[in-house]
């Protein structure tokens, strides 16, 4: 056991966070919209979006099956199972949309990112850039930086669109109930600004925050395949948990 | 600083020192690298070799001397100042560092659509030229994945001349290469340095090899240049670190084992311990 170490292991994330902070600083102060950051940033979208529809799509729809069949269940006790598409489009606009999508976002293109940026490092393709007298941070951190910030809120769309779909399988075809009342509860109760808009809100802080995380990580990992492993793990970890205090945050603000 | 140099420019390291992680790497290190011609740097692993060019590129700063390309100091520059002397700096890295999500033709016209606004015609033909001089002009749609580590780096060979660079520096060009690769890369050395005049420099361990491309060799140990000129006064050389590097040999004075307690005295105090 290392005990110098160990009373400083606690401030690991502080520490992680300064550095972080002062990595988007220099990332932000060195943004330049050229005509190559333009293509590099619609083929990360590409990489980091277009690449996550399968498990946004197959999670979309099984989150909206399961979610509703808890909520149908629990409202049937009360008779008020016409109530179910309000509860879902609620839910999913408002937290589940963005938290999960971000999630899985993290999971796959957020380790992707990480581990890339890593490899890169390790491989000296972030030197070679220098010596090019081209700025690493312009050309690889920017344009994952954006996509992330692009991407994350579409997919959050297509998810919620998926949920809902499995909502209406479950509700409609599996329970027989009134398709005309399940889409008219949904368009009564649910505000275009007050859930939509502050969901999607959400889901662009929660890109910002899910691709930061992953470009920093792999921009600081140890240029060795332990250290791409353990960046890529941290990805995971840091995404995760500072999406749900990030949810709480906002939702506190906005409601 | 200018904007490209009118001749081949020199190098020179004045007394340089410098420390890496708490470690002497260069001590009060003097070297001049002669404008137009090939220079080998060489010396056992870990004396500095890779020091030297990065300090020549800037990407590090000597804690003590001067670091001169044609007279401008290296180590005095501004980030803006260093970008403009990189773009007369072509780099051969140790694994080629090509960009693996990008194919061969895209890996050297990189620098050209980065810091050229030619048209894209014109990007096209010099890129095809480049790789014609390297060899792999056919392998211009293929991957790095999909090429052999010879190729891959004469196709950064091909990317470090993109912008016709007035110093060309290679980081270990022979390292790990089959005979025919090893051959194709000293020649390629040598005829580009003919053909353009740059001031290359080498760092290399094949000792062997040197007299073939080189005009002008340092050895280095010890953070400290040991023995400098032609590659057969190197040779001739009588310096015991000279000879025990020309000729391969364990024994002299860079020791073939890292320091540790005795062997038998380690092996008894692990028995007595059990």
């Amino acid at each position: 056991m290392n005990s110098a170490s160990t009373p400083t292991r606690w401030l690991d994330p502080i520490r992680h966070l300064g550095r972080a902070g002062l990595f988007l600083l220099t990332a932000i102060s060195r943004m330049r919209l050229t005509r190559l950051q333009a293509g590099e940033t619609l083929r990360q979208i590409y990489f980091a979006g277009v690449r996550s529809l399968v498990i946004i799509v197959t999670g979309g729809f099984f989150v909206g099956l399961v979610l509703t069949l808890q909520t149908y269940d629990t409202l049937s006790r009360f008779g008020a199972a016409d109530a179910v598409s309000t509860v879902l489009a609620l839910s999913l606009f408002r937290e589940l949309g963005p938290v999960l999508t971000t999630l899985l976002f993290a999971g796959r293109a957020g380790t992707s990112i990480t581990a890339e940026i890593g490899l890169m490092r390790a491989t000296e393709q972030l030197d070679a850039l220098d010596l090019m007298a081209i700025d690493p941070m312009e050309r690889i951190v920017q344009p994952r930086l954006l996509a992330g910030i692009v991407a994350v809120p579409a997919l959050v769309l297509i998810f919620n669109v998926c949920a809902i779909l499995g909502g209406v399988v479950f509700a409609v075809f599996m329970m027989g109930s009134d398709p005309i009342t399940f889409w008219a509860n949904m368009q009564a109760t649910v505000e275009l600004w007050r859930d939509f808009g502050h969901g999607m809100l959400k889901a662009v802080a929660f890109g910002f925050l899910a691709s930061w995380l992953a470009v920093y990580f792999g921009w600081t990992a140890r240029p060795t395949s332990e250290g791409v492993a353990l960046a890529t793990t941290q990805t995971v970890i840091a995404t995760a948990i500072s999406v749900l205090i990030l949810d709480f945050v906002l939702s506190a603000f906005m409601l | 600083m200018k904007e490209a140099f009118a001749n081949s420019p020199s190098i020179t390291l004045k007394r340089v020192s410098i420390e890496l992680g708490g470690r002497p790497i260069l001590e009060d290190f003097s070297l001049e690298i002669p404008a137009g011609k090939v220079t080998a740097v060489m010396g056992p692993s870990g004396a500095g070799k890779t020091t030297v060019m990065r300090l020549i590129t800037g990407q590090l700063t000597p804690d003590e001397g001067e670091v001169l390309v044609d007279s401008e100091r290296v180590d005095q520059m501004t980030s803006r100042q260093l970008n403009r002397l990189r773009r007369n700096i072509g780099v051969l890295l140790q694994n080629g560092a090509l960009f693996t999500d990008l194919n061969c033709f895209d890996n050297v016209a990189l620098p050209l659509r980065e810091h050229t606004a030619l048209p894209e015609s014109l990007i096209r033909r010099l890129v095809l030229l480049k790789l014609q001089t390297v060899g792999l002009r056919g392998a211009a749609e293929m991957y790095p994945r999909e090429l052999s580590g010879g190729m891959n780096r004469r196709i950064a060979m091909a990317r470090a001349m993109a912008l016709d660079p007035a110093i060309i520096l290679y980081d270990e060009p022979f390292a790990g290469l089959d005979p025919i690769s090893l051959g194709v890369s000293l020649r390629l050395i040598r005829d580009i340095n003919q053909a353009v005049r740059t001031t290359s420099v080498v760092i290399t361990h094949d000792v062997g090899e040197v007299a073939r491309f080189a005009d002008y060799c340092c050895i280095i140990s010890e953070g400290r240049v040991v023995a400098e000129g032609g590659p057969e006064t190197l040779a001739d050389s009588s310096h015991e670190l000279v000879q025990q590097f020309v000729n391969g040999s364990p024994d002299g004075p860079v020791a073939f084992h890292y320091p540790a307690a005795d062997l038998t005295e380690e092996m008894l105090t692990e028995e007595s311990g059990r």
